[in-house]
């Protein structure tokens, strides 16, 4: 075995939010003071849990369905495709989604907003990709909520996406927002990725054509993993 | 070029409700033999406890190999390997763990001690697990490595470890519980505290 017969992910230069960012209050004691250390990619990072059928069940992709009634709340459509950043679809490949209900509440011990439960949601979902890459999520849409980082502090309207993509280097946890919210430009985790161009790519787009007539609306998210360093893949092909 | 992918964000404080399993710490079931308990705490710049914080893992097998196909010795299968000798060849062995933190910060995972891994051109890489920790107030995630206390001359030569200055390595070192054989302990400090330096995070 040579080092080289070895795939090499793209360092994601200027793309994910500095660790320290200072308006995210809860980054403060949080964040590392020191800067990492380089690590090159060596077998334990190019390779990665394919976690797959085992770990999703039936309407585990439909959160509207998982409790006896239907829960409150616009009901939505959430599909597209993982990608890595060369366009290579990442197929048979784990999602787990959380979110608040309509009404911007978890439903979790912690969350504190006054607004209500609903007994019909608990905002957790999971799906694996298709051979394409594509995945499909059924959920309502999630209400606003308000934090206490500052005075009058509001998160937008988000689900919470993490993903496994085929190796260690490509695990990526983020957030899919809604397009037009008024709250993006107060918000400071949003507003954490420096560029403005790669913010965008965290919001969703209505798509008539996802939409269900009569049933549900529907919004496109493509997500875009770290790609394989393409002069060490071609060389090996 | 990295044009076009998907920015991180932070996991925030309800990721328990999407992110646990039941058999999350588990890599190996607990009654395997040669089972291993690895366990500690994630602590913040305070020298508290981060309540609301998951550590994932992944390593290799006892023998040294991953089940994935982009490892050159798998053969292009992925998926669970079976232990060989160490899990009397029936039980699975996932690679991977994850454990959300309890209220005191602490995490727990049961697995099998990996392999030493073979070296390119460099000397082989000593017994580690390479971790993930989410956390509210991460806005990405951070990564570090495990090494075990009690496997010191492969430490000595391990090319990770050699990169690390010197006076941080032991921030990556899980240190064997006294009377506790197969117990490691390896807490992970987010920044330096009371409790101990910061710990070494890697940019992978
Ligand atoms: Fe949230």
């Amino acid at each position: 075995m040579t080092a080289a017969a070895l795939p090499s992910y793209q360092r994601p230069v200027g793309v994910h939010p500095p660790l320290d960012s200072p308006e995210y209050r809860s980054s403060l004691l949080r964040a590392p003071k020191l800067a990492p250390v380089p690590l090159p990619q060596r077998l334990t990072e190019v390779t990665g849990p394919l976690l797959g059928a085992e770990r999703v069940t039936g309407t585990d992709a439909d959160l509207t369905r998982r409790h006896p009634a239907e829960p409150l709340g616009e009901r939505i459509i959430v599909t597209g495709r993982v990608l890595d950043s060369d366009g290579r679809a990442v197929p048979d490949a784990l999602i787990e989604i959380w979110q608040a209900n309509a009404a911007g509440r978890y439903a979790h011990g912690v969350d504190n907003h006054p607004a209500p439960l609903d007994p019909n949601f608990d905002g957790a979902g999971r799906c694996l990709t298709d051979s394409a890459g594509r995945y499909r999520f059924v959920t309502i849409k999630p209400g606003a909520y308000p934090w206490r980082n500052h005075l009058n502090a509001w998160r937008p309207a988000h689900i919470h996406f993490s993903l496994f993509g085929r190796a260690f280097t490509q695990r990526l946890i983020t957030q899919m927002y809604f397009p037009g919210d008024p709250l993006f430009g107060q918000d400071p985790i949003f507003n954490s990725v420096p560029d403005p161009a790669a913010r965008q790519r965290m919001i969703c787009r209505f798509d008539l054509d996802v939409t269900q007539p009569d049933w549900a609306l529907g919004y496109q998210w493509d997500i875009v993993l770290r790609g394989r360093d393409q002069a060490v893949f071609e060389e090996h092909r | 070029m990295t044009a076009g992918i998907t920015p991180s964000q932070t996991v925030g404080p309800f990721l328990a409700i999407g992110l646990p399993w039941p058999d999350g710490p588990y890599v190996v079931d607990p009654g395997t033999d040669g089972a291993i308990t690895i366990t500690g705490r994630v602590l913040d710049g305070a020298g508290d406890p981060v309540p609301d914080a998951l550590v994932e893992s992944w390593q290799a097998a006892p023998d040294g190999s991953f089940g994935h196909p982009d490892d050159p010795r798998s053969g292009g299968s992925r998926g669970v390997v079976t232990p060989g000798q160490h899990g009397g060849g029936s039980e699975k062995f996932r690679g991977f763990g994850r454990s959300a933190t309890a209220e005191d910060g602490s995490y727990l995972l049961v697995t099998l001690k990996p392999g030493i891994l073979p070296g390119n051109e460099e000397h082989a890489q000593a017994p580690h697990l390479d971790l993930s920790v989410f956390a509210r107030g991460l806005l990405d995630r951070v990564v570090t490595r495990l090494y075990f206390g009690d496997e010191q001359a492969a430490n000595d030569a391990d090319p990770v470890l050699g990169t690390v200055p010197a006076g941080r390595r032991d921030t990556l070192i899980a240190a064997p519980v006294a009377g506790r054989p197969g117990s490691y302990s390896f807490d992970i400090r987010l920044q330096a505290s009371q409790a101990g330096p910061e710990t070494v995070f890697f940019d992978v």
